[in-house]
């Protein structure tokens, strides 16, 4: 055999060079420096999440609106025909589908996002990304659904002989406004879950507690209270649905001051909807380092 | 090695991680409100300790360490998915992390969807991510079927494709969490190509793996971790060797224990203790392939003897004896020893054993056509051989090969 001696491995620790730093990297975050990267992942997450609805379905897109048309007709059919409800509202049946259109985005974007940052826990412990993006998303693909269902609302109305008119551009606005508040509450909601399970039956909960005390299937002029009435618009999701009707289904129904009864009563529901989107953020930007490992 | 920049890539400056797990772990709002001031409890599990290190553009880097040694979580942490209890990461450039291949996979899609998604997670732009798709889908050889759905793939395909996608996402820092055991044969080829074309294009890698011959092939230097510290950090190789050794454990004394049923013999001798000794002359449980190592067992006796034979066999892991070597032919015989005398019996050999676990069994007996067997214990010494490559034989004999052309092609006849 021939014997091939090698020295004695001797390479403990060979000095190196003292070399200088890049930047100090932060850890998780929420939001991070990236602003196009933010939006890019938030997109890309969204529209995958939207086509899959639709995958290995023959109807697509139908079913996904046939949730809001179906509690619409058996609103509608207790309503007016069991109950023999009379609503001199402007478009009664168009009113309560904007309402029931309304309502079911928020409620399925919160209650998809309430357990987002747990079902994508192989992202978010696997990936370097900003956290917030996961809950934003939620949101996104909720919007897109509630852009089509709108679009359903409209031709309702329009088939039930409503008239464009030049308020209709205020729906841009409606839209945005909307996504706020689903977007306050999904961030803080998914936060939230991470440490406290039991916030999706709580949430549950409330999202029918606040179904209810929205005025979804009545118009707010039947409470015939001034002072319960305030207190119901403090509700952002009641002053939506309030202008929205105003704006886009008919000038009948009171817009949102004249229906709070002035310019200072609409700031409760401004002042609600800030402190959720502030809150919310501040929250989540709270715990995002530490999202990945309490998971 | 190679320091393009007098700035490091990443340096990793004093870190600690500890992880607080609650032994109850307390999940509803309830048992917060019925308990608020309740401290809970906490298991601290300390994943990095005081970690520091840097690693310099274009270099190499293999974290080795076994399982629950921090290295991952160091890994996450440079990646930015943890945060560092103390201490602090720099890093200069465009890094990504691959913890995990695919990630973000949605099996519902097609691979377009699926390299888009995981493109844009990587840090592509939706941009880049679709001009690279054809690129990527090549380079997993799935074209012809990327119509499918990728529930439907194989997971070696799936795994070709997610890697693929970690190929094109052109990072300046990668890195790595044990990926490249991947795909069959071929395609793993194609991967080491690829880490082969990284070393040479300068980019900086830094890569998690078990897998040793790995860390020798590619890695520039190499970082051990145990229990959260680095151990040891210097040249792959000398790492490699550390880390096996951490694996299977330091050399130890065998006990004398006459009641021991892998005993047999007379008593007129007695096999003290037998170990392996590395070049170096050094009890090692760890002997490399192609070195000089030897095997030495201490006798001592109970009764005077004359020209005792002493012998040894090692067993591979299947219990084949590969190797047997004695004293039974020496010329001149072993002399005599006295009885209280002690002896060492040494067999040095050029290490040809295959990589993996042999066993070896000392014995001595008395001269003569009987064997009659003073002292034999089975199995006393074992020992592990590393090496990088494995022809799959039971040796690794040193050979040439040489190929030679028999005779010159006839010209063509005109």
């Amino acid at each position: 055999m021939s014997v091939e001696v090698k020295p004695p491995a001797q390479q403990e620790s060979a000095p190196r060079p003292r070399l200088e730093r890049g930047a100090r990297i932060p850890g998780p975050v929420a939001i991070g420096v990236d602003a196009r990267r933010f939006f890019n992942l938030t997109r890309t997450l969204a529209v995958t999440e939207f086509k899959l609805r639709f995958f290995g379905s023959a109807l697509g897109y139908l079913w996904q609106l046939m949730r809001p048309l179906m509690l619409f007709g058996v609103l509608y059919v207790v309503f007016t025909h069991v109950l023999k409800f009379k609503s001199d509202a402007a478009f009664y049946p168009v009113a309560l589908l904007s309402g029931v259109v309304i309502f079911t985005f928020l409620s399925e974007s919160t209650g998809t996002a309430v357990t987002c940052l747990v079902d994508r826990e192989n992202l978010v412990r696997k990936v370097q990304f900003p956290r917030l993006v996961v809950p934003l998303s939620v949101t996104m693909t909720a919007m897109m659904n509630l852009v089509l269902n709108l679009g359903v609302v409209l031709i309702f109305l329009l088939a039930s002989g409503g008239s464009v008119r030049l308020s209709w551009l205020e729906l841009p606005l409606l839209i945005v406004v909307l996504g706020l508040l689903a977007a306050g509450l999904s961030t803080l909601l998914s936060a939230l879950y991470v440490r406290y399970r039991d916030i999706r039956p709580v949430w549950e909960v409330l999202l029918q507690i606040f179904f209810y005390a929205t005025p979804i299937f009545y118009t707010l002029d039947l409470v015939n209270n001034q002072t319960i009435e305030r207190l119901m618009l403090a509700n952002p999701l009641a002053a939506i649905i309030q202008q929205f009707r105003h704006a886009v289904i008919d000038p009948s129904h009171p817009n949102l001051v004249a229906a709070a009864g002035g310019w200072l009563y609409v700031i409760p529901p401004v002042a609600v909807l800030t402190l959720l989107v502030v809150g919310g953020y501040r929250y989540f930007d709270r715990e995002a380092p530490l999202i990945a490992e309490d998971l | 090695m190679p320091t393009t920049r007098a700035t490091a890539a990443v340096a990793v400056d004093r870190v600690s991680k500890t992880f607080r797990v609650p032994t109850e772990k307390v999940h509803t709002l309830k048992e917060t409100a019925l308990h608020p001031f309740r401290r809970r409890a906490f298991n601290e599990f300390v994943a990095l300790r005081d970690v520091s290190f840097d690693v310099a553009h274009g270099e190499f880097l293999g974290i080795v360490g076994r399982n629950g040694s921090g290295k991952s979580t160091l890994l996450k942490c440079m990646a930015g998915i943890y945060r560092v209890d103390s201490g602090d990461i720099y890093v200069d450039g465009r890094l990504s992390a691959f913890i995990e291949l695919g990630v973000g996979f949605n099996m519902d899609l097609p691979a377009r969807d699926n390299v888009l998604i995981n493109g844009t997670m990587l840090g592509l732009t939706p941009r880049e991510a679709r001009r690279r798709y054809d690129s990527v889908i090549d380079f997993a050889e799935l074209r012809e079927f990327e119509q499918l759905k990728i529930k439907n793939y194989s997971s070696g395909m799936l795994v070709r494709l997610a890697f693929a996608v970690m190929i094109h996402v052109d990072a300046e820092i990668l890195l790595v969490d044990e990926v490249l055991a991947v795909g069959d044969a071929a395609f793993q080829q194609k991967c080491f190509d690829e880490f082969y074309r990284l070393r040479d294009e300068n980019r900086t890698v830094i890569l998690v793996t078990h897998d040793m011959s790995a860390v020798e092939r590619f890695c520039d230097r190499a970082v051990l971790f145990e229990k959260g510290d680095v151990v040891r950090e210097g040249e792959p190789q000398r790492v490699g060797m550390d880390y096996l050794e951490l694996n299977f454990g330091r050399p130890e004394a065998s006990p004398v224990d006459p009641g021991d049923p892998a005993r047999s013999g007379d008593g007129e001798a007695e096999i003290v203790e037998a170990w392996f000794e590395d070049h170096d002359g050094a009890r090692a449980s760890m002997l490399e392939l192609g070195r000089p190592c030897a095997f030495a067992a201490r006798v001592r006796f109970a009764a005077a003897a004359d020209h005792p034979v002493f012998a040894v066999s090692v067993e591979n892991a299947a219990h084949d004896t590969v190797f047997g070597a004695s004293t039974e032919w020496q010329e001149g015989g072993t002399g005599h020893f006295d009885a209280g005398e002690e002896a060492v019996f040494r067999v040095r050999f050029d290490n040809v054993l295959a990589p993996g676990r042999y066993e070896a069994t000392p014995a001595v007996a008395q001269r003569g056509s009987g064997s009659k067997l003073m002292d034999r214990r089975q199995r006393l010494a074992s020992i592990v051989v590393s090496g990088t490559h494995s022809s799959g034989a039971l040796l690794e004999l040193p050979f040439d090969a040489a190929v030679e052309r028999a005779g010159q092609p006839a010209e063509a006849e005109s």
